[in-house]
């Protein structure tokens, strides 16, 4: 099970655009390479990167597979209300690997 | 018009190595940011890497490796095997018991009574304290866990002994690191010894010093032991790798891990 981590602030001004850090331990495996057989290793990355701020979702992104293993994503918010940023990493397989943390804003 | 010309040609083959120099990462070994990779004219593989791949390094938390130290903080604490036991249960907090032991590895066991890598002393424990299977070379677990201990010992000094029971093995470290082999005929020292600094084709050869080890290679895309490494050097130069675990593989760990003491200890380092 991969774990994610995230790095961001606990606090912020109101109005404040902050950064919040990304990433998660994944093979992102390409489908492009082959086993020791010659037999092709099926596709398996995270396909989609979702964001939501107090249920709203504020960022998201699609990936291919070009991009690397262990991918890191960081992205800017505006601090509105205090609350919950919750991150959601979409696998091929189904599985939804997910993180939230929380933010107060003063 | 010949002198135009001539002095056209200059011009531009005074470019052409300008380009080239520009291509190599810079590294002034005055700079105070990289005192903490250099020990006397030893340079750590760091100084050789794009100023990406160090800003990388420099910040855990784009660090990839620190997903393994994560891990391996983890599986210090878990009990597994037929004693019952985790690693913590013998040996405590890792971050007061371990500090220091990365500075060592590879070194003489006197129980097992042979060389012992990190790594191998990791598997002898489980096999023999904790009554657990050995883990696969190269498996997650087996890279967590070495890289977990081996990060305590972060910034301190290698210092691996060579003399006493090890000077034998010492001494087939050094044989093997002076020995041509493979297709092109060549030693680990002409890349790293004589030749380091400069470059094969593209690639700008480092002096070879293991002490980011277990470190996450871009190339990989993943992180790996210095086993791995000195394997897949041997791949490079068309040379049959010497079996994972093998005496020869291991005693060259020893040979390369010595040339390094001095230098801190970065794991987990971030290469190319």
């Amino acid at each position: 099970m991969p774990t994610p981590r995230v790095k961001m602030p606990a606090t912020a001004a109101k109005g404040e655009i902050f950064e919040v850090k990304t990433t998660i331990d994944h093979d992102m495996e390409s489908g492009q390479r082959k086993d020791k057989d010659g037999k092709p290793i099926p596709r398996k990355i995270i396909n989609k990167f979702t964001v939501t701020y107090n249920g709203k979702q504020v960022f998201w992104s699609e990936w291919a597979s070009a991009v690397s293993a262990n991918p890191y994503c960081s992205f800017f918010l505006t601090a509105t209300e205090s609350g919950t940023v919750e991150m959601q990493w979409h696998d091929d397989d189904g599985q939804v690997y997910a993180t939230s943390q929380k933010i107060t804003v003063a | 018009m010949r002198k135009t010309l001539m002095a056209a040609t200059l011009a531009a083959v005074a470019a052409g190595l300008a380009v080239q120099a520009q291509a190599d990462p810079p590294f002034d070994p005055k700079d105070p940011k990289m005192a903490p990779f250099i020990a006397g004219a030893k340079r750590s593989g760091y100084t050789f890497a794009e100023p990406e791949t160090r800003a990388m390094q420099d910040d855990d938390f784009t660090n990839p490796g620190f997903l393994w130290v994560e891990d391996g903080k983890k599986m210090w604490s878990k009990a597994e095997g037929k004693a019952g036991k985790a690693c913590q249960d013998c040996h405590g907090d890792a971050e007061k018991s371990m500090k220091g032991v990365g500075t060592v590895y590879p070194r003489f066991d006197p129980h097992a009574g042979m060389l012992l890598t990190l790594e191998q002393k990791i598997n002898q424990c489980r096999t023999e304290r904790m009554g657990a299977a050995e883990f696969k070379f190269d498996s997650k677990p087996y890279n967590a866990i070495a890289t977990y201990v081996k990060h305590q010992s972060f910034g301190m000094p290698i210092a691996v002994q060579t003399d006493g029971p090890v000077a034998p093995y010492f001494d087939m470290g050094r044989r093997l690191y002076y020995e041509r082999r493979g297709m092109s005929d060549i030693a680990c020292k002409h890349c790293h010894e004589d030749l380091a600094g400069m470059h094969m084709r593209t690639e700008l050869l480092s002096q070879g010093m293991p002490n980011g080890f277990p470190q996450y290679r871009l190339k990989w895309q993943t992180l790996g032991s210095a086993q791995k490494r000195i394997r897949g050097c041997f791949d490079e130069v068309r040379a049959e790798p010497y079996p994972v675990d093998s005496l020869e593989n291991t005693v060259l760990e020893l040979y390369a891990t010595w040339r390094a003491n001095g230098l801190r200890v970065e794991s987990p380092a971030v290469r190319k």
